[in-house]
């Protein structure tokens, strides 16, 4: 889960880090209300949304006076940025920078663990970095047990600084830093860039925070935080009746039961020269009002012609599952063609209950594939 | 032979006393795992399904010699789960709960390691050694013993292409489901290793995904270390960027984690990559 910059920053600034001085406006009147208050002759206008690359769609400038922050913030608020429109603007003091670091705490798969990152390369794109001068990224791995004490945040601060004031700075951040990362469930805590002013102390401009869905029931604070999109709500939607479901944009629904199938699924559905509707796993089992469930979300999407049902009868047998679809089906009515693909256990019993009924039945992947190809391919004559 | 459980495999089952730890483990129990023990913290002296109940793990492993043991405890609940086994001497964890906090895993991992255990999943069906023992919820009946290798991180997928190679006429030496999580345990360099050096285990199925960049690293893992056949599938082509697909770990973040890097890089190596699941036992049968 996101959360904005102006968010970030009031957790940061709970656990004692220093942020810039800065007052989330939502219209042009707040903005000016907070210039006053700043006192500051040269403020920075921010965009708030939970996306990237806000610097270059424009939603990020610095006005000098009134008059300039009246017209940026004009400009900024209501203007889209990947597809999200910026209610909110971060006014805050402009800082004199000296120069500029890289600093994040993520969760690394690989050595299973925190993982600290920090550049000279401050405010770049540090994908970019990582990609084109992969060394002058710095990574420590943390010990979970121990955490990051006093030595190792000094060692980590002496490859950005060589003044030892600045590096005891720099290292009671890191360590503050990384006790908000714990202690919030974060999956990403980064300060980009942190800024060294020109008066020599040390200052994070900007704060981005993402959390892990998984913890949020013991974060109630930060959840109530979480803000969706339209799409998200609709995934959101899914997930509380226990689906996950991700919009894709073709004619030919999917619903599968468990994700790497469901992946597969559409990967087929491409394959054989179709497009794929959405992303649906339903779960281990698919009993009938999960169907009836599944089957509303899809037929929900008006552009699904066709839908495709990919089911791999485990532990629930194949025959069972055909009752369910039988039953479920009884409740639903559609024109949409249905393409059923039941294989694992009693798979022969299963199809047989469905042969003779509206459903087209098909015994692999490939072949339930092509038919629901070709049946969109039907619909368009 | 087969790697990590066997006939000698004595199973513990964690959260015995609810309903999916009941359930699957009468189903393991079925099929021939020995199951001597589960626990239930105030449920000692109680039995399911003739399995005898105990209030901690070291009770457990003390009185009925348990060595392997499967989580199905609540998410909140499954990093103590984790830790306790370990701290008992459990050499082998298997933990099926979904939804557990990453930090958790991070934090159990750890411990697991220093108490010189191993760690499968969380979040992951378990493992199967088809005829011998069954650890997690996986459906026995599509499995035959045999001598492919199979490692992947995720369920209904894994079972697809199991039942490919079963009804193609290849068993499985034993089958692992690692996990759809970010940070799980044993991952693909472990276990292709413990395939390699398996004189029962003549090839490998690995099925990947997108998210992170373990494929890759299992690609030279391979090149480098492993003389078996091996042929993958990837999941997760028309993913698009940003979006989590069903499985935590399954997200292409800053456009990495993208099948088409994974995909290239076994064809780097000169390893096949199936174009769907049903390829995978012809592409291995080329080549044992």
């Amino acid at each position: 889960m996101k959360i904005h910059e102006y968010q970030a920053k009031e957790v940061f600034a709970s656990y004692g880090l220093p942020v810039d001085t800065s007052i989330i406006c939502r219209s042009v009147e707040d903005a000016i209300k907070a210039y006053n208050q700043l006192d500051s002759q040269k403020v920075i206008v921010k965009a708030q949304v939970h996306t990237g690359g806000r610097g270059k769609a424009g939603g990020v400038k610095l006005a000098n006076g009134e008059v300039e922050l009246r017209k940026h913030a004009a400009a900024i608020l209501g203007m889209d940025i990947r597809g999200f429109t910026v209610d909110r603007i971060l006014v805050g003091q402009a800082v004199n920078i000296e120069k500029e670091y890289y600093v994040s705490y993520v969760i690394d798969r690989n050595s299973k663990s925190t993982l600290l990152m920090l550049s000279r390369e401050g405010g770049m794109d540090i994908e970019e970095v990582a990609r084109t001068t992969p060394e002058k990224i710095h990574k420590f791995v943390i010990d979970p047990s121990v955490g990051i004490p006093d030595y190792l945040a000094r060692e980590a601060a002496f490859k950005l600084f060589g003044d030892i004031e600045q590096v005891r700075q720099a290292a009671s951040i890191f360590r503050k830093l990384y006790r908000l990362f714990v202690e919030n469930d974060a999956s990403l805590a980064e300060i980009n860039p942190l800024v060294l002013t020109k008066e020599g102390s040390l200052m994070a401009i900007d704060a981005k925070m993402t959390f892990d869905d998984n913890a949020l029931f013991r974060h109630p604070k930060i959840a109530g935080l979480k803000e969706l999109t339209e799409e998200e709500k609709k995934e959101q939607n899914a997930r509380e009746k226990g689906f996950s479901y991700v919009h894709l944009g073709g004619d030919i629904g999917c619903m599968v039961n468990g994700a790497g199938l469901a992946m597969a699924t559409m990967d087929m559905i491409k394959l054989y020269g179709g497009d794929p509707a959405n992303f649906l796993d339903i779960g281990g089992s698919s009993n009938p009002t999960k169907v009836i469930e599944a089957m509303k979300l899809l037929l929900n999407d008006k552009n699904v012609k066709v839908v495709l049902i990919n089911i791999f009868g485990g532990i629930t047998r194949c025959d069972d599952v055909a009752s369910g679809l039988l039953e479920a089906f009884k409740q639903i009515r559609t024109d949409v063609p249905i393409v059923i693909r039941l294989t694992g256990t009693n798979e022969k019993e299963g199809r047989a209950m469905l042969q003779d009924t509206h459903f087209h039945v098909a015994e692999t992947m490939g072949d339930a594939t092509r038919m629901a190809v070709e049946l969109t391919k039907q619909f368009q004559d | 032979m087969s790697i990590l459980i066997n006939k000698d495999t004595r199973l513990l089952v964690q959260g015995i006393t609810g309903r999916d730890g009941g359930f699957h483990a009468s189903k393991m129990k079925a099929y021939g795992t020995n199951v001597v023990a589960g626990t239930s913290p105030g449920k000692a002296g109680e039995s399911v399904q003739d399995i005898p109940v105990f209030n901690t793990v070291r009770d457990a492993v003390k009185e009925t010699g348990a060595n392997t043991s499967v989580i199905f405890v609540p998410a909140p609940f499954a990093k103590d789960a984790m830790m306790e086994a370990a701290d008992a001497g459990i050499g082998l964890i298997v933990c099926i709960t979904e939804g557990v906090p990453t930090l958790d895993v991070v934090e159990a991992y750890r411990f697991i390691k220093s108490k010189g255990a191993n760690l499968i999943g969380p979040n992951c069906p378990g493992l199967i050694s088809p005829g011998k023992s069954m650890v997690g919820i996986m459906p026995t009946m599509i499995f035959r013993e045999g001598g492919t290798g199979v490692i992947s991180r995720s369920g209904t997928l894994t079972y697809e292409v199991v039942y490919n190679l079963t009804e193609q006429g290849m068993g499985q030496s034993t089958a692992v489901g690692v996990g759809g999580d970010p940070v799980v345990g044993l991952y693909y360099r472990e276990l292709l290793e413990m395939f390699e050096n398996d004189p029962d285990t003549d090839s490998i199925a690995l099925i990947g995904e997108i998210g992170g960049d373990a494929e890759e690293r299992a690609a030279e893992y391979i090149r480098a270390h492993v003389t078996k056949p091996v042929a993958v599938f990837i999941a997760g082509q028309q993913a698009p960027p940003g979006k989590q697909m069903g499985h935590a770990g399954a997200i292409i973040s800053s456009g990495s984690g993208t099948a088409a890097e994974k995909i290239a890089a076994f064809e780097a190596v000169g390893i096949p990559v199936a174009k769907e699941p049903g390829q995978i036992p012809s592409l291995l049968k080329e080549r044992i």
